[in-house]
């Protein structure tokens, strides 16, 4: 009885074995099932869902105007500290006072894509952009000012 | 002199496992005592990805600290988020849109799936077989697809908010859900040909580990491993949240308490899984994704409970108000650490070998465990 006990064990085995071997087989000779993406080789290809959370921007259109109104919602939106946004005075010819943003200042570095700050954005200033490789070599280059040098408020926007 | 190395006075000796180990599923340290090679005696030692996320989230705001809790078990950060979101909804006392509860439901259920599809690549892999991982890995990278493209991140999505979800679906969510479900349903007979049907898994798990129902409940242990054992303990049935009262599904039990039976349970589990979606997928209603709620949200003075089934077992997140923007105190009853806590249990007198199959039945993560 042992002897036919451990001979059946071993055809078992082996038919299990087998089994595995024919799904190994099958995918071997199926290259039609290969779903690997190759990058970075496909880096001109690779298309992000727009919903991918990379990294903050603000949009500026043709004009260098930006939608920031400069309320900090953002900055207090933010878990982290990711966002420092430095206010500024701007005079309108009527001679009246205006809030207006200066420096908008991202970590990078700290941000954890939660997206809370573009929830919270009244005016749609910011939004997130696909990007996703941000490596360099100085930390300090992952401090960004996301308005652009010389850009302004769009009219209407309050 | 070399036999006093590392040794006890009984001439048993002491290895680590871990806490950086291929085996050990990220930096869980075992101190095992061995005599021979049996186990004497298993040790755990944890704190090495320690982030004192409870600490943390008392300085946050309700909206803030839901974000925190993606980080804690990675590969069912939905269903964390969804905890933390009804129990600021119980404070905030809000109606949650259908719309907003059947997306949340379809969430954790795919999370869920994807999850249960991770363990199973890895499970396999402790045990020496490496093809499997990559079969697991294919349909969830379909999951993971489906929820860059809806909620913006593969991993930690943070889409539960306090009054519903972030942002609506996909416009092509239902269409990719439905391709999913129709591969994943193809290529699960081929994962039970692959592993379940397997001899040489078969005699590596069965009658390994074995861990009573009266042990299961006095070490507090839950979900799939609780299951395992024979004691019903589906959050998503005995205390149903959002859809799940309405939703047709068993709850997966075996007897036999072993390594295998585990095994299985979370097997049923993700037939299971596939079944709620299947009923939730076509009948998404219409409506708003979300509730309208306050800016600055404020929990009136109190304690506040709610627990959710995670891929794991029970989640719960218990938080105390004093009215300000911030919780006072928040405690998160975390599913890995109770089940890690029955490992000493279940591996005494087992063979070294099969510590290894053990821990994987558990599905152990171990950010989930330190937090």
């Amino acid at each position: 009885m042992f002897l036919v006990d451990y001979l059946k064990d071993i055809t078992g085995a082996i038919k299990s074995l087998l089994t595995g071997m024919r799904r190994t087989g099958y995918y071997f000779t199926h290259h039609k099932e290969i779903i690997t993406q190759q990058y970075p080789d496909n880096r001109d290809t690779l298309k992000l869902p727009e919903r991918f959370r990379g990294e903050v921007v603000m949009s500026h259109n043709e004009s260098n105007e930006h939608r920031c109104t400069g309320c900090t919602a953002c900055e207090l939106a933010c878990p982290n500290g990711t966002i420092k946004v430095v206010t500024k005075f701007d005079i309108s010819p009527e001679g009246k006072k205006k809030k207006a943003v200066d420096k908008f200042i991202y970590h990078l570095e700290l941000c954890t894509m939660c997206n809370l700050c573009i929830e919270a954005c009244p005016t749609d200033a910011i939004r997130m952009a696909q990007s996703f490789e941000h490596s360099v070599y100085d930390r300090a280059e992952l401090t960004k000012v996301l308005n652009k040098p010389g850009s302004k408020i769009e009219e209407g926007v309050e | 002199m070399i036999e006093e190395l590392g040794t006890t006075e009984q001439g048993e000796l002491v290895i680590n496992i871990g806490p950086q180990h291929p085996a050990t599923h990220g930096v869980l340290h075992l101190v095992v005592t061995l005599n021979g090679e049996t186990i004497r005696k298993v040790e755990p030692h944890l704190g090495y990805i320690h982030r004192s996320i409870e600490k943390m989230c008392e300085s946050l705001s309700y909206r803030q600290f839901i974000y925190t809790t993606s980080r804690m078990d990675y590969l069912s950060s939905h269903i964390n988020n969804h905890a933390c979101a009804l129990c600021v909804e119980n404070g905030i006392q809000v109606e949650i849109p259908e719309r907003a509860q059947v997306i949340r439901v379809l969430m954790d259920e795919l999370t869920r799936i994807a999850s249960h599809l991770l363990w199973w690549g890895a499970m396999a892999m402790d045990v020496g077989a490496i093809t499997p991982f990559f079969y697991a890995f294919r349909e969830r990278e379909m999951i993971n697809d489906i929820m860059e493209e809806t909620c913006g991140a593969r991993l930690t999505m943070n889409y539960m908010v306090p009054g519903g979800v972030m942002m609506d679906i996909h416009p092509n969510f239902q269409r990719r859900v439905k391709e999913l479900l129709l591969q994943f349903k193809h290529k699960l007979p081929e994962y039970h040909e692959l592993v379940t049907d397997n001899v040489i898994f078969q005699s590596r798990t069965k009658g390994v580990g074995y861990l009573s129902a009266d042990d299961a409940v006095s070490y507090g242990t839950s979900g799939p491993t609780a299951r395992g054992s024979g004691v019903p303990c589906d959050i998503r049935k005995l205390y149903p949240y959002d859809v799940y009262s309405k939703l047709e599904f068993s709850e997966c039990l075996a007897k036999e308490g072993d390594t295998f039976a585990r095994y299985l349970v979370r097997m049923n589990e993700l037939e299971q899984s596939i079944r709620i979606v299947e009923q939730l997928i076509d009948n998404i209603p219409e409506g708003d994704f979300q509730a309208k709620t306050k800016a600055v949200l404020k929990l009136p003075k109190g304690e506040f409970y709610q627990r959710v089934e995670t891929a794991r077992g029970e989640f719960g997140v218990y938080m105390i108000s004093e009215g300000a923007m911030q919780p006072y105190r928040i405690k998160f009853r975390s599913p890995g650490f109770s089940n890690l806590s029955a490992l000493d249990h279940m591996a005494r007198g087992a063979k070294i070998g099969d510590l290894v199959a053990i821990m994987g039945s558990l599905d152990l993560v171990i950010p989930d465990i330190d937090r």
